[in-house]
């Protein structure tokens, strides 16, 4: 059983992630004395020669985006593996892993430091476009951006297309404005969530609690 | 006879107690998330600021950044004094000293076994904190060392009591009788933060199955074993407490943990805290309702018993 997951869609993209950890680190080459070992595995066969890189590309991606994010020194000797599933694919896979990424880690009880916001953006003639689909993804120059809203920290900036260098501060803007916006959903979400199993634990808790009173009130009461 | 009856309510309320003026600035602070009953106003998330850092010291489940304590996992905000923790509501065991823990042994090294206890780190039960055949307490020998696959085995489920616990590591015992090995029964995994406290974390439920509610999560239910049945110290033998061999079980006991296994499952899954309480209620409104065993699992069964039970209020 995963300790936490989550799964994001837009648009035709689907993607489902779960966490396992943190847990005993499984090989001991890689267990670090010091912090948890973060990987990251993504469960896409590899059908086209030469699709192998980019599917171990998107995984060390989805890594270093967020290693500096998580407090993972709380965690010594530990591992914490994060899976991720992509079920639907048309465009803006980044994105959505990320995000995805984020709420299977905030469900699985594992420290962050902050939300982190994945954006993909694009370029079309001098206007930037967000939620891309598979065919604009294709076609147009784009860029995946993870920032961390609360601060406006920027965690990963891939980009695979040649990009005109002056629209690049335009864009780098919208995505801080998107992710401000991916931020408020998020965190409705999570709250939404945490709150409903919260009342569950205390509504269950206060049934249990106040049939066991009467029978001690009766004791007194002789 | 003797009968303990609460005191009349005297004529005259008592006020609020009164503090010299340095004091009262901590008091108020340790009421003001406690005193509004709101939930939603006391969860946070990561990245959210609690308070600035000079007012509070931080816990668990929070980091200081600048002048800010803010939160890093999602939970409802708790304040004792100046100390500021967030629990999150989701999250793996963290051992504590007295716990009862139901594991898996995942590896037989020099001296000790790895157990996984759904912790941070496996624990570790180590050869001198188990009951030897032969003799209640004794010093452990080399051939016992040698032979530690015939007291446990990788994969077997053991119950035990944490020993020492820090920093996410901890040792077990099994130096009761009440403790060692499972056999008889299946185990169902919740998450730990549903299981609670108890008086005693044994239980027997009334349609013969005995529960143990491993502080972990993992519980294991299995067939009724009669008092007058469980092992004394004298009678103590290797045989019977280290044996991998299921007594009879006829079928309706079978039917009965299988039926106590997918309430538990399906009470976790709506995250109502187990209590032997509850889980009988819940077993007894199956029975009524005449639900087959695989159907609580489904929806519409699973959602109306956890109603029924959980709106048994007076």
């Amino acid at each position: 059983m995963a300790d936490g997951s989550a799964s994001v869609m837009h648009g035709l993209t689907s993607v489902m992630v779960t966490v396992f950890g943190p847990r005993e680190a499984r090989s001991r080459a890689t267990t670090q004395h010091d912090r948890a070992t973060l990987s990251v595995n993504d469960g896409r066969a590899c059908i086209q020669r030469g699709y192998v890189g980019r599917i171990l590309e998107f995984a060390a991606n989805i890594k270093s985006t967020f290693e500096p994010v998580l407090q993972l020194y709380l965690y010594p000797r530990s591992q914490i593996d994060i899976n991720v599933q992509i079920l639907q694919s048309d465009g803006s896979l980044l994105q959505a892993a990320i995000n995805a990424t984020t709420l299977a880690l905030i469900d699985a009880g594992i420290p962050l430091n902050d939300f982190v916001c994945g954006i993909t953006c694009a370029l079309h003639d001098a206007t930037p476009l967000l939620d891309l689909t598979s065919l604009e993804e294709s076609d147009l120059p784009h860029v995946t951006v993870a920032v961390l809203p609360k601060s406006g920290k920027i965690t990963l900036a891939s980009l695979e297309t040649q990009l005109a260098v002056e629209r690049f501060d335009e864009m780098l803007r919208l995505t801080g404005d998107a992710a401000k916006v991916i931020h408020i959903e998020m965190v409705g979400v999570v709250k939404a969530r945490t709150d409903r199993i919260v009342r569950a634990m205390d509504s269950a808790q206060a049934s249990g609690g106040a049939r066991g009173i009467p029978d001690v009130d009766a004791e007194m009461g002789e | 006879m003797f009968s303990i009856v609460p005191l009349a309510p005297r004529g005259r309320e008592y006020g609020p107690t009164r503090h010299h003026p340095s004091v009262q600035k901590d008091v108020d602070m340790g009421l003001d998330l406690d005193d509004d009953l709101d939930h939603s106003s006391r969860i946070t998330s990561p990245g959210e600021m609690i308070s600035s850092s000079s007012a509070v010291l931080r816990g668990h489940g929070t980091y200081v950044e600048g002048e800010g304590v803010i939160a890093s996992v999602t939970g409802v905000i708790t304040r004792v004094n100046k100390l500021v923790t967030v629990r999150a509501v989701k999250s793996r065991y963290s051992p504590e000293v007295g716990d009862l823990v139901v594991g898996r042994i995942v590896e037989v090294a020099q001296s000790r076994w790895k157990v996984d206890v759904n912790g941070r780190q496996d624990a570790v039960l180590h050869l001198a904190s188990v009951n030897l055949p032969g003799g209640i307490q004794r010093r452990k020998l080399e051939t016992d060392e040698l032979q530690m696959r015939n007291f446990f085995e990788e994969g077997d489920l053991l119950v035990a009591e944490v020993q020492a616990a820090g920093g996410g590591n901890a040792s077990l015992h099994t130096r009761s009788l009440k403790f060692g090995k499972l056999r008889n029964g299946q185990l169902a995994t919740v998450p730990p933060a549903l299981v609670r406290r108890l008086k005693s974390q044994f239980h027997s439920l009334p349609c013969g199955v005995d529960l143990i509610l491993g502080m972990n999560g993992y519980i294991w239910v299995s067939k009724h074993v009669k008092e007058s049945e469980q092992l004394g110290e004298e009678g103590f033998d290797a045989e019977g407490v280290y044996s991998n061999v299921n007594d009879d079980i006829d079928n309706a006991t079978r039917a009965a943990i299988s039926r106590v296994s997918n309430v538990i499952l399906v009470l976790a899954r709506h995250h109502v805290p187990l209590t032997d309480m509850i889980l009988n209620d819940a077993y007894d409104w199956v029975i009524e309702q005449g639900i087959s065993t695989a159907d609580i699992l489904l929806g519409e069964a699973g959602e109306s018993m956890v109603l029924s039970v959980t709106a048994q209020l007076p």
